[in-house]
């Protein structure tokens, strides 16, 4: 692999055939291939994290600035980013956020995501992790203070070195001025001196008035985006060290079963390119010189598995679990009910209201199907440590698990964290929906490194699912036909609650997200949730339980609006009365659709076509949105999606119009053809020719409105998704008659 | 066997029915062109062989001797693959980009093929998967080279 000094940071090949033992002040000598090979993601961050640590004189987040940030000679700025770049655009927003109060264009940032470490806590929460659209709104202040904190260490440099004070000097992007001599000396050249300085009081920066950002709030590019455009972007699956072999692995067609013996084994060995033939908890593995070669042998391995037994580690797949019966088992659940929310008297209302409304939902699970199948690449080294490349969004806990399997001390693990080839949920720590426990112990049969790529087939037999539920509705309209009373019982399984395997003390809150919190003035509401436990490995899915809540919810309320004979938008607007931030959103997204008309109404090329509204609450931000639909062909068809998002704040508009973009396709994905079915105790796909993705044909156009209302900054990666499908829901109600309660709708027949 | 990528004579020793794209990935260590599925369904494994658009996953190696092909490492070194690269960055195309080196040579391919493709073509030639959903940025991409002005 050729290595260069003008690559970024996504496209500085890893030398990975060197031993790693750099001195910080070579790095700073800023020799070409020095610079390189620290440029990868190299632990380096952490002695001189611990460096940090022990001079300074406080121990708030964030502040151990030699820990996050390295300039070079060239003045490039290497960040080391606690989170993980998945497509979200978090190494540019940290870049922008960092960049404005270091003085320092984003531009210049080589970003990477930094070890695991205490160092690089810095959200309020005191978590670690690349999830719940939290990086930027959890992180904000503390990552404007790292800047400001380098900034000043820069500053004391200069003062140094020019022999003023520092009161007479200032910055430009780059570089310290001193105004009266028109001396300057660039960020560059002050660094090693700087970054030796003790970091200041926190208390003693001063933050940029908004009014003078010259990045955050600008659509500033994406640092990313040539090497990602050019093929130069490393992912986990991309990598590769010296001696390397090649795994793949079987698993097991359900979930619990183990492996029995190997019919052909000796025939499987003598295949070609064949190194070995392994056997794992639950699959069988085979390693080569060439991932080809392993994954042809690994298929051919016919393995007796052996049903599971009753002290099963791993949650067991039932041979006769089906997602379509398991829904009708949801919908029949009794319960007992635990309350989430219990506002008025529901009961009363409910048995005395003239118009009563009862109805029942349902989802269906989802793969991640995120592009980049998963892989790990694991080394020990001759001193006994071990290296782990994997894709991950919560660094700390890999780092733990695998000391917990392994046996070693967390300090002799490197982990190192590539770009993610798209994540959604999908790589947070699921127990046996990980490849890197495989290899690792594959690393150490063999005494060399593994990279461990799941096929595309193997990763849909093993991805964590996104929750289903049931939910059981009813409502209670007043005499004027308002709503008076709702009630949603919803019977599932939230994702946290199915990785620990048990119900909390508490109720979890991802299970009823998008059903409990909504905004509406309806005097009486019961959320409650039927605990039950089923038989599929659950987890985190973009919005997570938003992404099925917001559609019940919004849909049953188009029902109530209905019923009533009021129009659903005209509902929302009384429900909301008294809530100017969501009126507003609510408005905006009517004006930005040109004015709120439901339709049916005929459309300039003829067609018949609809509206819907809906709205949703997701982690900390608003959002309105408004599709337009019409039947081509028997199916629904989505022309347009209006949305309006008030996240309080935001730093990059770009960025959050792309992710509107990505949310809304990835909602319309679920609510039009997307669906994980399972019968037999095994899922029907096992790669894209049937699980269907939304594929271009069928995106609609994305009209984006952001409402910056100065409230509380909120999320971005997630909040446009939930809404998305009650709207397209409502529309085709309003334009066919027929009231959507299940998803995909590729499940019913239009007219 | 005897290959040409991207204007280089290459020697590879590969059985006749692997397929290009882990000939690429673990011979040649060229990692741009990317494992999604397998089964010529995403098009993240997009090559060009002989300036056609090509699913390398499941194109055994044995068919593309003696033919030319180019790979999203040497796409700049195509005057069309240049353009459509500096308006992937312009527009800020690319999410987590795992699919966009096979988003760019399908693009490379049409716009090489036919400069000025309509809308219909446009559609029916950028069929690769995207599970971020930049089909709306490709989409003004390929418009704006083929010298609209996006709709």
């Amino acid at each position: 692999m050729k290595v260069s000094s003008e690559t970024t940071a996504q496209s500085s090949l890893p030398d990975l055939t060197t031993p790693i033992n750099l001195s910080r002040r070579r790095f700073l000598t800023g020799t070409a291939v020095g610079a390189l090979v620290l440029g990868f993601g190299l632990p380096l961050g952490a002695p001189r994290a611990f460096a940090a640590a022990a001079a300074a004189t406080t121990s708030e987040r964030g502040t151990q600035v030699p820990a996050f940030l390295e300039i070079r000679p060239d003045n490039r700025v290497r960040l080391m980013c606690p989170f993980m770049e998945g497509g979200q655009g978090t190494f540019t927003a940290m870049a922008q956020i960092v960049g404005e109060e270091l003085d320092a264009d984003p531009a210049t940032f080589l970003v990477e995501a930094a070890p695991p470490g205490e160092a690089y806590v810095v959200m309020d929460n005191g978590m670690r992790i690349t999830g719940g659209s939290m990086s930027v709104r959890m992180s904000y202040p503390v990552m404007r203070r790292l800047g400001a904190l380098a900034r000043a260490m820069l500053l004391q440099a200069g003062a140094e070195r020019l022999g003023v004070s520092v009161s007479e000097l200032s910055t430009e992007p780059g570089k310290v001025l001193h105004a009266a001599s028109g001396r300057s000396l660039t960020y560059g050249e002050l660094a090693e001196r700087a970054m030796d300085l003790p970091v200041p009081d926190p208390v003693s920066v001063k933050l940029r008035d908004p009014s003078q950002f010259r990045w955050i709030g600008k659509p500033v590019k994406r640092i990313d985006a040539y090497d990602k455009s050019t093929g130069k972007a490393l992912y986990c699956i991309d990598l590769k060290v010296d001696d390397m072999l090649h795994a793949a692995v079987q698993h097991a067609p359900r979930l619990g079963m183990t492996v029995g013996s190997l019919r052909n084994e000796e025939q499987v060995k003598a295949m070609k390119g064949v190194h070995s033939v392994h056997r794992l908890p639950g699959a069988v593995a085979v390693l080569a010189e060439r991932w080809w070669h392993a994954k042809r042998a690994v298929e051919a391995i016919q393995v007796d598995w052996q049903e599971p037994g009753a002290d099963s580690p791993v949650r067991v797949m039932p041979a006769d679990f089906s997602s379509d019966a398991y829904f009708k088992r949801l919908a029949a659940e009794k319960g007992p009910a635990r309350d989430d929310e219990n506002e008025g008297d529901v009961a009363a209302s409910l048995a005395n209201a003239k118009t009563r409304i009862d109805a029942t939902y349902h989802n269906q699970y989802l793969n991640h199907a995120q592009l980049e199948p998963p892989s790990a690449l694991a080394r020990f080294n001759a001193d006994g440590s071990l290296e782990v490349w994997l894709p991950n969004q919560a660094p700390d806990l890999y780092r733990a698990d695998i000391a917990k399997r392994t046996g070693l001390e967390p300090g002799k693990i490197t982990l190192h964290s590539p770009l993610l080839g798209g994540f959604f949920g999908r790589h947070f720590l699921y127990d046996s929906a990980s490849p890197y426990p495989q290899a690792i112990a594959l690393a150490k049969a063999v005494g060399r490194p593994v990279k461990l790529i799941w096929s595309r087939e193997e990763e849909f037999l093993r991805d964590v699912l996104r929750p289903v539920a049931a939910v059981n509705f009813r409502g209670a309209l007043d005499n004027d036909g308002w709503p008076l009373a709702i009630e949603a019982v919803s019977a599932t399984e939230g994702p946290t609650e199915a990785i620990a395997g048990k119900q909390g003390e508490k109720l979890d809150p991802t299970a009823l997200e998008g059903l409990s919190g909504k905004s509406y003035a309806i005097a009486n509401k019961r959320i409650a949730q039927i605990y039950v436990k089923g038989p599929a490995m659950l987890g985190y899915w973009r919005s997570v339980g938003n992404s099925l809540n917001d559609f019940f919810y919004e849909s049953f309320l188009d029902e109530l609006a209905d019923k009533g004979g009021k129009d659903p938008f005209d509902l929302r607007l009384h429900l909301l009365r008294d809530n100017a931030r969501l009126t507003t959103l609510l408005q905006a997204v009517a004006e930005l659709s040109g004015g709120w008309k439901r339709g049916p109404f005929t459309a300039e090329d003829g067609s018949r076509r609809a509206r819907g509204v809906a709205m949703a609450s997701p982690f900390g931000t608003e959002t309105a949105v408004i599709a337009e639909v019409s039947i081509e062909n028997g199916q629904v068809k989505v022309h347009d999606i209006w949305q309006a998002i008030d996240p309080g704040s935001i730093v990059n508009p770009a960025i959050v119009e792309a992710q509107v973009n990505g949310a809304v396709a990835l909602g319309l994905s679920q609510t039009l053809v997307e669906e994980a079915v399972w019968l037999d105790g095994k899922p029907r796909a096992r790669n894209y020719d049937l699980y269907p993705i939304l594929a271009p044909a069928r995106m609609a156009r994305v009209h984006v409105r952001v409402v910056e209302s100065g409230e509380k900054m909120g999320g971005i990666g997630e909040p446009p998704l939930p809404a998305v499908a009650p709207a397209v829901a409502n529309a085709v109600a309003a334009l066919t008659g027929q009231r959507i309660r299940s998803l995909p709708m590729s499940r019913h027949t239009f007219a | 066997m005897e290959l040409r990528i991207n204007q280089k004579t290459v020697q590879v020793d590969a059985d006749a029915d692997t397929p290009l794209l882990w000939v690429l990935r673990d011979d040649l260590g060229m990692t741009g062109t990317k494992y999604g599925c397998g089964l010529a369904q995403c098009g993240a494994c997009s090559v060009l062989v002989d300036g056609n658009v090509v699913r390398s996953c499941v194109t055994p190696v044995a068919g593309v001797v003696g033919r030319d092909i180019t790979t999203i490492e040497a796409i700049e070194s195509d005057e069309v693959g240049k353009r459509v690269v500096a308006t992937w960055v312009e527009l800020q195309v690319a999410q987590c980009g795992y699919c966009q080196s096979g988003q760019v040579m399908a693009a490379t391919a049409l716009l090489k093929h036919n400069p000025a493709p309509s809308d219909a073509q446009i559609e029916a030639a950028m069929v690769n998967l995207c599970r971020c959903g930049t089909y709306n940025a490709i989409h003004a991409a390929v418009h704006e080279l083929a010298g609209k002005r996006d709709a």
